[in-house]
C-alpha cells in the first residue's frame, strides 16, 4: 500500500516538475526583466513542494499508525484499562495474530469483536492516509505551479529546503546516540522494576534460564551480572595478549625496518584481516582452532573445554591485529623525522632508536589504538557468539569456557523477544552496561589520539 | 687505533674526554647493541608472519572444507511410468512416495524390510517431489520410461566424496554396511554422478544439506544492501556536507562531530538492540525484514561515510571552490557543480567498502530475527528473509555433517562478493582519484 | 677550473693546516636518478671551524650529512667516492656506522630535543654507548656537557622537566650539549641558528667559538656574517660542486673565484 503511494507520490512530482518547468521557461521568454532563477530552479521547486510534505507524512503516519491503533483497540476493550502493560503487550499480539490469521485456539469472542473493530479501524487509517497526502501533494502542487514568476525567487527556496535536508542528516547521527540511549535505559529500567539493581551488579550468580518457568515469580531467576562482565575481561585480556604485541611489533617492522616493496605487499594483506567479517573467524574458531587449543590442553594435562577462553580470545585477537597495527603505524609516522634523525646523529643504533626514542614518543597514539582496540574486543559478538561458552563462570583458566556480555545478549534474544520478561530485558540491561563500557573508552582514547595530534 | 685495544675506555686529554671506541669493552657493548636490534626485528618478523600464516591457515582451512560443497552427488535413476498407479487427471493428487519407492525397488532386486529403509534413506528425502514437479512440467513423460537426477542424502554424499570412513565399526558411522553395497553397486552402473552444485546458488534454505542453497540469503543480502545505500548515501553526504562546508563552529557542531566519531565506535550488537527495540519495538515493523536490517545497517554504516565523505570533501583545493563562487555561482551551486564531482570517487570507494562492511554484519540481524528458517527467497524488503552471514551462522549451528562444508562454502561465497566490492573500490581510486 | 681549484686547496690546506681531521674525495651523491653533489673534494681541519656556504640547494647540507652517514638513513641516496676520518675510509662496509655517528656528531637546523627530561635527553647518548659505569659519572657528564654547551646555568634547577619546554635558543644549546655528552671528535652543524632570534643566534655563535678548543666542527651556514664571525676556513659550494675554499679571511676579503665573490657581496643567492 505505502510503496505504491510513494511510486504515485514520485510521478506527481515529477510531473509537476514538468509543468514547472515549462511555465518557468514561458514566463522567461515573455519576462521583461532579468529572471531571477532559471527555470529548473522553479520545476526543482514545485516538485519538492509536492513531493516532500506528503513524503514525509506518509513516513510519520506508517511509523506511527499500529501504535495508534493498538491503543484504540485497546481502549475499547473491555476490561483493558485493568491490565498491566505485558498483559496489554500481550492481549495486542493476540489480536494481531488472531487478524493475520494466525489460529492456534478457538478465539474468545472479545477477541474477535477487537479483531473487527481493529480491521474497520485499518480501513478508515488507509482511506484516511490516501485521503491526507493525495491533499497534502496536489495543495503542494497547485502553490507551487502558481508562484512560478518571474520575479520569485526559487533558487533560493530550493537551496532553503536543500539546506534543511542537510541539517536532518546531520542531526540523525544525534538521534541514533539519542535513540541507543532512551531505548536502552528505558528498557534497564523495565528489568530494574522486576530485578533490583544491587542484585544485577553486585550478584555473583547469572542463570537467566531460571526466571523463563511461566509459574515463577519474575525476577527470582539469578540476574548477577559479574561473572558475565567477568568472563567478557577475560577474553578480552586473551585478545589483547594476542593482538597488542603483534600489532605493535608488526607496525614497527612496517614503518622502520621493512623497505618500501615489502611494505606495500604486507600492509594490505595485513588489512585483509581486517576486512574479513567476524562470523568467518568465529566459525574457523569453532572448525579449528578450538579443537586445536583442547588438544594442547589434554597433551599438557589439562582438562580443557571444547569451547575454551582461550580460543575465543585468541581468535578475537589476530582479528585486532591489522587495527592495532594500522593505529600504531599512524602513531609512529606522526613522530617527526627530526626525533629520528637527532637519535641516529648520536650514534643509536635502529632498534635503540625504537625503544627508546620513537615508542615514547608515540606512546600515546598507540594507547589511543589498544583502547580502541579494547572497546572492539568488549563489544565483539560473533566469534564470542560462536566460540565462547554460555555458562557464567567466574575463572582465570585461559582452557576453560567463559561467557561474555554479547553473547548473552544475543542468546537471550534470539528466538522469541516479547518485551514482557527479565530474561528479555536483562539484555538491555546488559546492553546498558556494554554501551557505556564501550563509550567510555572511546571517549578516552580519541581523547589520547586528540591530544597527542596537537603535540606534533 | 687497534693498538689501544687495552687502553681505559674513557681517557682524559688535554683536549678534555676521549673515548677509545676500538677498546674490548666498547666492542663487546656494540655487539651486544647489534644483537638487541637484530632481536627487535626478529619479533616484527614473527609477528608479521604470525598474522599473515593465520590468514593462510583461515583461507586454506576453509576452502579445504568447503570445496567439496561446490560438487553434489546425484544419481541418475530410470522410472518406467506406464504402469504407475498416477491419477492421469491430475498428477498432484498421486501418492508420490509410493511410485518413486516402487520405482526404485526395481532396480536393485530383492531387499527386507530394514533394508528397504536403508536404501530410501539413500536419495534427497523430497526426490518424490523433485521428479513429481518435472513430471508436472512436461506429462509427457508419463507414457515411458524416462530417467531422472536427484541428489543423494548427505550421508552418502558424504560417502561418495570418500569422508566416509569405511573401515570404522558399523554402529560408529552413519552408513551401513549394506547402504555401501547398495551404493557401490549404483556406482558400478554408472549411475552416480557429482556434478557442480548449482543448487548452493539457486535453491534456499532446507532442512537437508543436500537441497540447502544460498538463493534466499543472497537476495536478503542484496535488499539489505540496497535499504542501507538508499539512506546512507545521500543522508551520509548531505551531512557531510552541511558538517563541512556550511556548519558554524559552535558547541552544537561541535557535539555532533564527537557524536559521530562515538558512533563510529558503538559495538554492532548495541545497533541491534536499537532495531529491537525502536523498529520491531516501538514503531511495530515486521521482524526479519531486510527493510528493518537495512535501516540499522545505514545508521551503522552512516558514520564512516561521513568521515570518508568529510575527508575527501577537505582534500578539494579551495581555490576551485572560490573560482566558482568568483563567477557568481551560489555556495549550493559550486558544491553540487564542482566540489562533489571532484570528490565524487573517494566518496564512491568510501561507500562501496562501507557496504561491504555492512555485508559481512552479522550480530545486528540476530538480534531483529534475520535468522529465521526461510525456504523462499524475499521478494521485496517487507518479506521475512536471511542474509548471507545470518545463513552461514544457521548452518554453522545445524548439527548435520554436510552443513560443514555448506557452511564453508557459504564462507567463500561472502569472501568472493567482499573480494569483488574491494576490488570495484580498489579499482575506482586508482583509476578516477586524485591527489591534489 | 674546477680540478684545479681542488689541487689548489688542496696544496694550501697541506702547507697551512696540517692536521686534517675529515677529508672527502670526490665525492658524487644521487638521490635516485638526481645527482646531488658533484665530485667534491674537501679537507676538514682540526681543532678549526669550517663553514659551508652557498646558496640553497648547493649541495652543502648534503655534503655534511655524508661526513656521519646521515644519507643512510634516506633510501635512495646512494654517496660514492671517499670519505676519511683520521685516515679511515667511514663507507668502509667494515666501520660501524654507530661508533663514527658517536665520534661524528651532528646538530641541526631545527632544535630536535627528545620529548624527555633535560637531564634524560643529554643522557640518552652517554647510556646506549655505555659510556658510564655509574649515576654519579653520568651526572658528572650531564652537568659538564651543558656547562660545555652554556645552558647548564638556565637549566641546572629543572633538570627534570622536559626539553621541549625550553625556548628556541636553549633546546638549541640543549641539542649541542647533547651531542658534546658522547664525546664526539668532530660535531657537524646543519643552520643551527636558522630558527632562532639574533640574541640566540649570538649565544650560539659564541658557544660555538668556545667548543673549537675541543672539537673540530663544520659547520653550514646561510649568513655570510655568521660564517665570517665564527669559521677559520670557508668552503663555497655551487649547484653540487665545491667552488672555492680557504682561510674564511682570504674568502671575504680577496677570494678566487668571481662567483664567491658575487655571493659573498649579495649580487646572488
Amino acid at each position: 500500500m505505502v510503496s505504491y503511494l510513494l511510486i504515485i507520490l514520485l510521478v506527481a512530482s515529477i510531473a509537476s516538475a514538468m509543468a514547472g518547468l515549462h511555465r518557468a521557461r514561458r514566463q522567461r521568454d515573455l519576462a521583461t526583466i532579468k529572471v531571477h532563477s532559471r527555470p529548473i530552479y522553479h520545476a526543482l521547486n514545485a516538485a519538492i513542494w509536492t513531493g516532500v510534505p506528503a513524503f514525509v507524512f506518509l513516513l510519520l503516519w506508517t511509523l506511527g499508525e499500529a501504535s495508534i491503533q493498538d491503543m484504540l483497540v485497546l481502549s475499547s476493550f473491555p476490561g483493558a484499562d485493568q491490565l498491566s502493560g505485558p498483559e496489554r503487550d500481550l492481549l495486542i499480539s493476540e489480536i494481531r495474530q488472531v487478524q493475520a490469521g494466525n489460529l492456534f485456539t478457538e478465539p474468545s469472542p472479545e477477541i474477535l469483536a477487537a479483531v473487527d473493530h481493529l480491521k474497520s479501524l485499518e480501513l478508515i487509517f488507509n482511506w484516511a492516509m490516501v485521503a491526507v497526502a493525495a491533499s497534502l501533494a496536489s495543495i503542494g502542487a497547485f502553490f507551487g505551479y502558481r508562484i512560478i514568476q518571474d520575479r520569485y525567487q526559487a533558487r533560493y527556496s530550493v537551496e532553503r529546503s536543500v539546506t534543511w535536508f542537510m541539517i536532518f542528516s546531520s542531526i540523525v547521527a544525534i538521534i541514533t546516540t539519542l535513540g541507543i540511549v532512551s531505548s536502552l535505559v528505558y528498557e534497564a529500567y523495565q528489568f530494574f522494576t522486576k530485578v533490583p539493581f544491587a542484585e544485577f551488579f553486585f550478584g555473583t550468580r547469572w542463570e537467566p534460564q531460571i526466571a523463563i518457568r511461566a509459574d515463577q515469580v519474575a525476577g527470582q531467576g539469578a540476574f548477577g551480572m559479574l561473572p558475565v562482565l567477568f568472563g567478557t575481561m577475560v577474553i578480552s585480556a586473551l585478545a589483547m595478549a594476542v593482538a597488542v604485541p603483534t600489532g605493535i611489533f608488526s607496525a614497527i617492522y612496517l614503518t622502520e625496518y621493512a623497505d618500501q616493496r615489502f611494505r606495500s605487499v604486507v600492509k594490505p594483506l595485513l588489512e585483509i584481516l581486517a576486512g574479513i567479517p567476524t562470523i568467518v573467524y568465529g566459525f574457523f574458531a569453532v572448525l579449528t582452532v578450538a579443537p586445536a587449543v583442547r588438544s594442547l590442553g589434554l597433551s599438557l594435562g589439562i582438562d580443557a573445554a571444547p569451547n575454551s577462553a582461550l580460543a575465543a580470545g585468541g581468535v578475537m585477537g589476530v582479528m585486532l591485529i591489522p587495527f592495532i597495527s594500522s593505529l600504531s603505524d599512524d602513531a609512529f609516522a606522526a613522530v617527526p623525522r627530526a626525533m629520528r634523525d637527532g637519535s641516529y646523529a648520536l650514534g643509536a643504533t635502529k632498534g635503540e632508536t625504537i625503544r627508546k626514542v620513537l615508542l615514547p614518543a608515540a606512546l600515546p597514539g598507540i594507547i589511543g589504538g589498544v583502547l580502541l582496540a579494547l572497546s572492539r574486543a568488549i563489544g565483539e559478538t560473533m566469534i564470542v557468539v560462536m566460540a565462547a561458552g554460555l555458562i557464567a563462570k567466574m575463572t582465570l583458566n585461559p582452557f576453560d569456557s567463559v561467557t561474555t556480555v554479547t553473547v548473552q545478549i544475543v542468546t537471550l534474544l534470539i528466538g522469541d523477544s516479547e518485551f514482557d520478561n527479565p530474561k528479555t530485558l536483562a539484555a538491555f540491561a546488559l546492553g546498558l552496561v556494554l554501551f557505556t563500557i564501550t563509550l567510555g573508552l572511546n571517549l578516552i582514547a580519541l581523547q589520547t589520539v586528540r591530544k597527542y595530534r596537537e603535540k606534533y | 687505533m687497534s693498538a689501544a685495544a687495552t687502553q681505559p675506555a674513557v681517557q682524559t686529554s688535554k683536549r678534555g674526554t676521549a673515548v677509545n671506541w676500538q677498546s674490548s669493552e666498547m666492542l663487546a657493548l656494540r655487539k651486544k647493541r647489534y644483537a638487541a636490534d637484530r632481536r627487535l626485528q626478529a619479533y616484527g618478523m614473527l609477528a608479521i608472519f604470525f598474522a599473515l600464516g593465520f590468514l593462510v591457515v583461515l583461507i586454506g582451512t576453509l576452502t579445504f572444507t568447503g570445496y567439496r560443497a561446490f560438487t553434489q552427488s546425484m544419481v541418475t535413476i530410470d522410472i518406467d511410468f506406464s504402469s504407475a498407479e498416477i491419477n492421469r487427471e491430475n498428477p498432484m493428487e498421486s501418492n508420490w512416495r509410493t511410485i518413486f519407492r516402487k520405482a526404485v525397488i526395481d532396480d536393485v532386486g530383492e531387499l527386507s524390510r530394514s533394508e528397504e529403509r536403508d536404501y530410501f534413506s539413500m536419495f534427497t528425502s523430497s526426490a518424490p517431489f523433485l521428479i513429481r514437479d518435472q513430471i508436472i512440467a512436461d506429462p509427457s513423460i508419463l507414457d515411458g520410461r524416462a530417467s531422472f537426477t536427484v541428489p543423494m542424502s548427505d550421508p552418502i554424499d558424504q560417502l561418495a566424496k570418500g569422508l566416509v570412513d569405511t573401515d570404522l565399526p558399523e554402529n560408529q558411522r552413519r552408513v551401513n554396511d549394506k547402504q555401501i553395497e547398495l551404493f557401490n553397486k549404483l556406482e558400478a552402473k554408472g549411475a552416480i554422478s557429482q556434478p557442480f552444485n548449482w543448487g548452493l546458488f539457486f535453491n534456499s534454505d532446507s532442512r537437508f544439506p543436500e537441497l540447502a542453497g544460498l538463493a534466499g540469503a543472497i537476495s536478503g543480502s542484496f535488499w539489505l544492501l540496497l535499504v542501507c545505500f538508499l539512506i546512507s548515501f545521500p543522508v551520509g553526504i548531505a551531512a557531510a556536507i552541511y558538517l563541512e562546508e556550511f556548519a558554524p563552529k559552535n558547541r552544537f557542531t561541535d557535539l555532533i562531530e564527537i557524536n559521530i566519531n562515538n558512533l563510529a565506535a558503538v559495538p554492532s550488537v548495541v545497533f541491534g538492540l536499537l532495531g529491537l527495540a525502536v523498529f520491531l519495538g516501538w514503531f511495530g515493523l515486521p521482524r526479519s525484514a531486510p527493510l528493518v536490517g537495512g535501516m540499522v545497517l545505514a545508521l551503522m554504516t552512516l558514520p564512516t561515510l561521513i568521515i570518508v565523505t568529510r575527508a575527501s570533501l577537505k582534500s578539494v583545493p579551495s581555490s576551485i571552490k572560490e573560482a566558482a563562487l568568483g563567477v557568481g555561482a551560489s555556495k549550493h551551486e559550486t558544491i553540487l557543480h564542482h566540489i562533489l564531482p571532484l570528490s565524487m570517487p573517494t566518496i564512491m570507494t568510501g561507500t562501496i567498502i562501507g557496504l561491504a562492511q555492512a555485508l559481512g554484519e552479522t550480530a545486528p540481524l540476530l538480534l531483529i530475527g534475520m535468522n529465521a528458517f526461510i525456504t523462499s527467497p524475499p521478494s521485496g524488503v517487507l518479506e521475512a528473509s536471511t542474509a548471507l552471514p545470518t545463513q552461514i551462522y544457521i548452518w554453522a549451528d545445524s548439527p548435520e555433517r554436510g552443513f560443514v562444508a555448506r557452511t564453508s562454502a557459504a564462507i567463500l561465497v561472502l569472501l568472493g562478493f567482499l573480494v569483488l566490492m574491494n576490488s570495484i573500490a580498489i579499482f575506482l581510486r586508482q583509476r578516477f582519484e586524485r591527489r591534489w | 677550473m674546477l680540478t684545479d681549484t681542488a689541487i689548489e686547496t688542496k696544496l694550501s690546506s697541506m702547507t697551512n693546516q696540517p692536521s686534517i681531521k675529515m677529508r672527502g674525495e670526490k665525492v658524487d651523491v644521487f638521490y635516485g636518478e638526481k645527482q646531488a653533489l658533484f665530485g667534491v673534494d674537501l679537507n676538514v681541519p682540526e681543532q678549526q671551524v669550517m663553514a659551508l656556504i652557498g646558496p640553497s640547494g648547493c649541495g652543502k647540507s648534503t655534503f655534511l650529512r655524508c661526513l656521519n652517514r646521515m644519507n643512510d638513513t634516506i633510501d635512495i641516496c646512494k654517496v660514492l667516492g671517499n670519505i676519511t676520518l683520521d685516515g679511515e675510509d667511514i663507507y668502509d662496509p667494515k666501520i660501524d656506522v654507530v661508533e663514527l655517528r658517536a665520534r661524528v656528531g651532528m646538530v641541526f637546523q631545527k632544535p630536535n630535543p627528545f620529548p624527555k627530561s633535560i637531564y634524560e635527553n643529554i643522557a640518552y647518548g652517554p647510556r646506549i654507548h655505555g659510556l658510564t659505569k655509574s649515576k654519579a659519572e653520568l651526572d658528572e657528564v650531564v652537568e659538564s656537557s651543558l656547562r660545555k654547551a652554556a645552558i647548564w646555568e638556565e637549566v641546572k634547577d629543572r633538570l627534570q622537566e622536559p626539553g621541549t619546554g625550553l625556548s628556541g635558543g636553549q633546546q638549541q644549546r640543549l641539542c649541542i650539549a647533547r651531542a658534546i655528552a658522547v664525546s664526539p671528535e668532530v660535531i657537524l652543524m646543519d643552520e643551527p641558528c636558522s630558527a632562532l632570534d639574533p640574541i640566540a643566534t649570538a649565544k650560539v655563535e659564541e658557544l660555538i667559538d668556545e667548543l673549537r678548543v675541543n672539537f673540530t666542527i663544520v659547520i653550514v651556514t646561510h649568513s655570510m656574517q655568521q660564517a665570517a664571525r665564527v669559521s677559520q676556513r670557508t668552503a663555497m659550494f655551487h649547484l653540487g660542486n665545491l667552488v672555492e675554499e680557504g682561510p674564511t679571511d682570504k674568502m671575504f676579503t680577496n677570494p678566487d673565484n668571481k662567483l664567491t665573490q658575487d655571493y659573498i657581496t649579495g649580487r646572488f643567492g
